[in-house]
């Protein structure tokens, strides 16, 4: 049974080289049309994925399905599949319109010169026709290499971290013109990246990958919100992790009670339901309350309060407050606070409760590391 | 005064060093004006311009340089070509025995030239062409000589080019040879035209190796040689500025299409 | 798909490797069973392998003065290589600025005249009534009837001269690999240039010196030019005499002696290498 004619299909794929394991027992299928982002640190095997999509790895096992057509063993230039690389791999003898047109010479079509400059036009790079990849600023070779891509209308473009040389405004700028032309183009996009903010900017369906696998796939929100495992909750934004245990389960409702103090979560936010877990919060939907007062609640059921911590730091970040809180047992909780100008700033040494709504709590398994994806080159730039 | 000399002390001794190796350059060209005293005259006597105006005067030096000619331009075309292949081996295949092939490839280029040169005539002499020295036996030691220069440069440039060029060639629907012929071969092409112009220039100016293996046949250095013991006609000092001046226009020419490109890139 | 499997690699490499097989390899083996022949024999009557080593005691009694001295005068020049070609290396990569191309084809320049013509210019330069001599006599330090040709010191400087470039060139490569801002660090840590040259500088150039070094070591031990051009038949080295044995049709003995210079090379350069400490010269 074949889906429609453009939707990839990756069955089974493992990728070894020699005794490691880049990429193992992958399955995924990336819908027609959609924005699909590959997300995970350095060596996830995000970018062997991509690869092996393109053509330019072959998998150890597995196959690989574009809509009928098995490309598992095809050579790369025999697949309706673009790349725009990483280095951008802009021919540097050749001049912009040659390196647009090159893919166009290659099939033998008809109105190269018409396309070329149609498509340098999309990409507003009209004026640079006759120059060389070298007379070109990184943000316009980023546009040269996107547009050598897109103008073979492949079934499948593929972006191996395509905006990772440029600065931050600029990458910004191309994130949202990359999202435009795909939304205008109507193209399946793979997108490989390691900054989950872009990935979360521009996708419909993010995959998280680590270390060959995938850990969780979904909308972004969705990812952001209910992160299923610890990887995904610190790899993507940050997440407080606390150690609970349940303690009453009705199918709906949980109460978790941690270090002594029973905390309500609702049933679809758990990943896992008895013995121990991870109690999850982000620290954006925490409120740092002196200690004592009371939680508003509301008239659904009453908010979450974790008494007794103290205020170790304080950040100023311009748009937020970032605090760190030490909680009696020890553990350094992170809250962010946004500067509405509403509310007081705390110091060190403030006494404070933290307060949440229920909603927003999710339970992890207790088994996995809870400082998975947490390392600091995961941390937004 | 003294400030700036002890900071540029090592600019200054780098000049200076210069200076030594042009030296004799300026002798040359010196001496090709040279209208000397007497065959063995080591010093200059007169000014003249009649070895520019009859450089083929001695006999058989244009015949030398001729046959060194010749034979540079055949040992390039087949150096270069061995060697380019093996440097593509080298750079874009996996075999086994690689690093035996490199050290193979590295020895030419670090044995004293005598004991290259008495193997081939050893080599000559047993399989019978002892007495048929020639030509052809020349050809092969340049060849020979030539071709880990040859490797080493071609292998180096090679090894500067980014290979996702060449994936990116395959991505965009064209086959292996395409890829080849307009991505990876104008790429490299400069580094196989270095090599080509350093085997000519190895194989022009040999003189040891090729002493032993030439039979009755005579080359430039040869000539040279031949003239430093009969005494020395001052067109060879003709021949030898010819030589540098050409190279060294060729040498700049290069240099300066590379900085007009630079130039060219950086601007907007 | 950075390296290609396959039958491929063995076609492109099968060429040049067979080349240098039949031409480079070949030989070798040659030389030595063409040493071992019974000197008796000529190249109209035909050689008999004789498998005693008469040829190298014979020759080892004859000349082992003049290897002796080879491998002296390559010693001196490779050490005045060093001397000139390591301030000019160091000059080119860190003082040049925009000199710095410039620099570099004046040091590849000479090449291109024949060497044999340069070395006849040194003829020339150090010859009696020139101006070298001239001045150094001036200075008292050549006496009135001293020469500077037909010396051993002639055939020293003609040696160095002729293999300065390849000292420089990889010395050149070594340093320019080396981060200006290591200077700069070492500065900062209160270290002399000299200081900074010798603990941090030097190290990193070796790679660079040990190439230069054997670059020029192994050509000079066999050069005979030099010593035919500008020395005296007490400065001859063994390229000469291989040269003259091979001229006289002495092949076997010729033979033994370039095995024995080969040999004597290849046992140096072991030793060097390993006490050098860098095996990645390739």
């Amino acid at each position: 049974m074949t889906g429609p004619s453009s939707e990839l299909v990756i069955a089974g794929v493992t990728k070894r080289f020699g005794d490691f394991v880049a990429v193992d027992d992958l399955d995924l299928t990336v819908p027609e049309g959609a924005f699909f982002a590959l997300l995970g640190p350095s060596g996830c095997g995000k970018t062997t994925t991509l690869r092996m999509v393109a053509g330019l790895d072959t998998p150890t096992t597995g196959s690989i399905r574009l809509g009928a057509l098995d490309i598992t063993e095809l050579k790369p230039y025999r697949r309706p599949v673009n790349t725009v690389f990483q280095s951008y791999a802009l021919f540097p003898h050749l001049t912009i319109f040659e390196n647009v047109a090159f893919g166009l010479r290659r099939t033998g079509a008809k109105d190269v010169k018409t396309r070329v400059n149609d498509m340098l036009e999309l990409v507003e790079l009209g004026q640079f026709a006759t120059r060389r990849p070298q007379q070109l600023s990184g943000g316009q070779q980023q546009r040269v290499a996107l547009a050598r891509a897109l103008i073979n209308r492949p079934k499948v473009l593929l972006l191996d971290e395509p905006l990772g040389a440029l600065d931050l405004k600029l990458r910004r700028q191309m994130q949202i013109e990359i999202k435009r032309i795909q939304t205008e183009v109507g193209i399946t996009f793979i997108h490989v990246t390691h900054d989950q903010e872009e990935a979360m900017t521009m996708a419909d369906t993010i995959a998280v990958m680590n270390q060959g696998v995938i850990e969780q796939m979904g909308a972004p929100e969705e990812l952001y919100e209910l992160p299923r495992t610890t990887f995904v909750s610190n790899f993507l934004g940050q997440s407080n992790l606390i150690r609970g245990t349940v303690t009453r389960d009705n199918g709906t409702d949980l109460v978790v009670t941690v270090e002594g103090t029973a905390l309500d979560a609702l049933g679809s936010r758990c990943a896992a339901r008895d013995g121990e877990v991870w109690v999850g919060i982000r620290p954006e939907k925490v409120q740092l309350v002196p200690t004592g007062t009371p939680h508003p609640g509301n008239d659904v059921r009453p908010g979450n309060i974790l008494p007794g911590g103290t205020v170790t730091d304080v950040s100023f970040t311009g748009v937020s407050t970032q605090y760190l809180v030490e909680m009696p047992w020890g553990q350094e909780l992170a809250v962010f606070e946004q500067n509405t100008g509403g509310r007081g700033v705390f110091k060190p040494g403030d006494p404070v409760d933290l307060h949440w709504r229920p909603e927003y709590t999710f339970l992890l398994d207790a088994s996995q590391d809870a400082t998975a994806g947490a390392e600091l080159e995961n941390a937004p730039s | 005064m003294i400030g700036y000399l002890r900071r540029n002390s090592v600019l200054i001794a780098g000049f200076g060093v210069l200076l030594y190796m042009f030296l004799p350059i300026f002798v040359v060209i010196l001496m090709s004006f040279n209208d000397p005293a007497s065959r063995n005259s080591y010093s200059f006597d007169g000014f003249t311009m009649h070895n520019w105006l009859n450089p083929c005067e001695p006999y058989g030096m244009c015949e030398a340089v001729g046959l060194s000619i010749r034979i540079g331009v055949v040992a390039t075309v087949g150096a270069t070509l061995l060697g380019s292949l093996m440097a593509f081996a080298f750079a874009r295949h996996r075999f086994r025995g690689r690093s035996a092939a490199n050290v193979f490839t590295f020895l030419p280029m670090a044995s004293p030239e005598i004991v290259m040169g008495s193997s081939l005539l050893a080599l000559f002499v047993n399989v019978g062409m002892g007495g048929a020295l020639g030509f052809w036996t020349i050809l092969i030691a340049h060849i020979t000589f030539c071709l880990s220069f040859v490797v080493v440069t071609v292998k180096a440039r090679l090894a500067g080019l980014d290979p996702s060029l060449e994936q990116a060639a395959m991505d965009l629907y064209a086959n292996e040879w395409q890829t080849f012929r307009r991505i990876t071969l104008p790429l490299v092409f400069p580094g196989i035209l270095s090599a080509a112009l350093l085997s000519f220039s190895l194989s022009f100016d040999d003189f040891i190796i090729t002493n032993l293996n030439a039979g009755q046949s005579q080359t430039f250095p040869m000539f040279v040689w031949g003239a430093a013991q009969r005494g020395i006609p001052p067109q060879i000092n003709v021949i030898g500025t010819v030589m540098f001046v050409l190279a060294l226009t060729l040498v700049l020419m290069g240099d300066l299409n590379n900085r007009r490109r630079e130039r060219r890139q950086s601007s907007e | 798909m950075d390296r290609r499997n396959g039958l491929t690699g063995y076609l492109l490499l099968a060429p040049a490797g067979l080349w240098l097989a039949m031409f480079f390899v070949v030989p070798l083996f040659t030389l030595v069973s063409t040493s071992l022949y019974d000197p008796a024999g000529s190249l109209e009557t035909g050689y008999a392998l004789s498998l005693n080593p008469q040829n190298y005691t014979a020759v080892l009694a004859d000349y082992t003065p003049i290897l002796v001295r080879s491998t002296l005068y390559a010693l001196a020049a490779t050490a005045a290589c060093v001397a000139l070609g390591y301030p000019l290396a160091y000059a080119i990569a860190f003082k040049a600025g925009r000199w710095k191309n410039l620099m570099l084809v004046a040091v590849i320049a000479p090449f291109f005249t024949s060497f044999l013509i340069r070395t006849l210019s040194w003829q020339v330069l150090l010859g009696d009534r020139a101006w070298i001599a001239d001045a150094l006599r001036a200075v008292h330090l050549l006496g009135p009837d001293g020469h500077l040709l037909a010396t051993p010191l002639a055939v020293v400087t003609g040696l160095t001269y002729n293999f300065l470039p390849f000292m420089v060139l990889p010395l050149y490569a070594s340093l320019e690999k080396i981060d200006g801002r290591l200077h700069e660090a070492g500065a900062d840590l209160y270290a002399s240039p000299l200081t900074t040259f010798r603990t941090v500088t030097l190290p990193l150039s070796m790679p660079g010196l040990v190439a230069g070094t054997l670059l020029t070591f192994i050509p000079a031990a066999g050069d005979y030019i030099n010593a035919e051009l500008l020395g005296n038949p007490g400065t001859q080295m063994v390229g000469n005499v291989i040269q003259h044995l091979f001229d006289g049709g002495s092949y076997p003995e010729a033979s033994a002696l370039s095995v024995i210079l080969m040999a004597a090379i290849v046992a140096m350069v072991l030793l060097y290498i390993r006490r050098a400490g860098t095996e990645e010269l390739l």
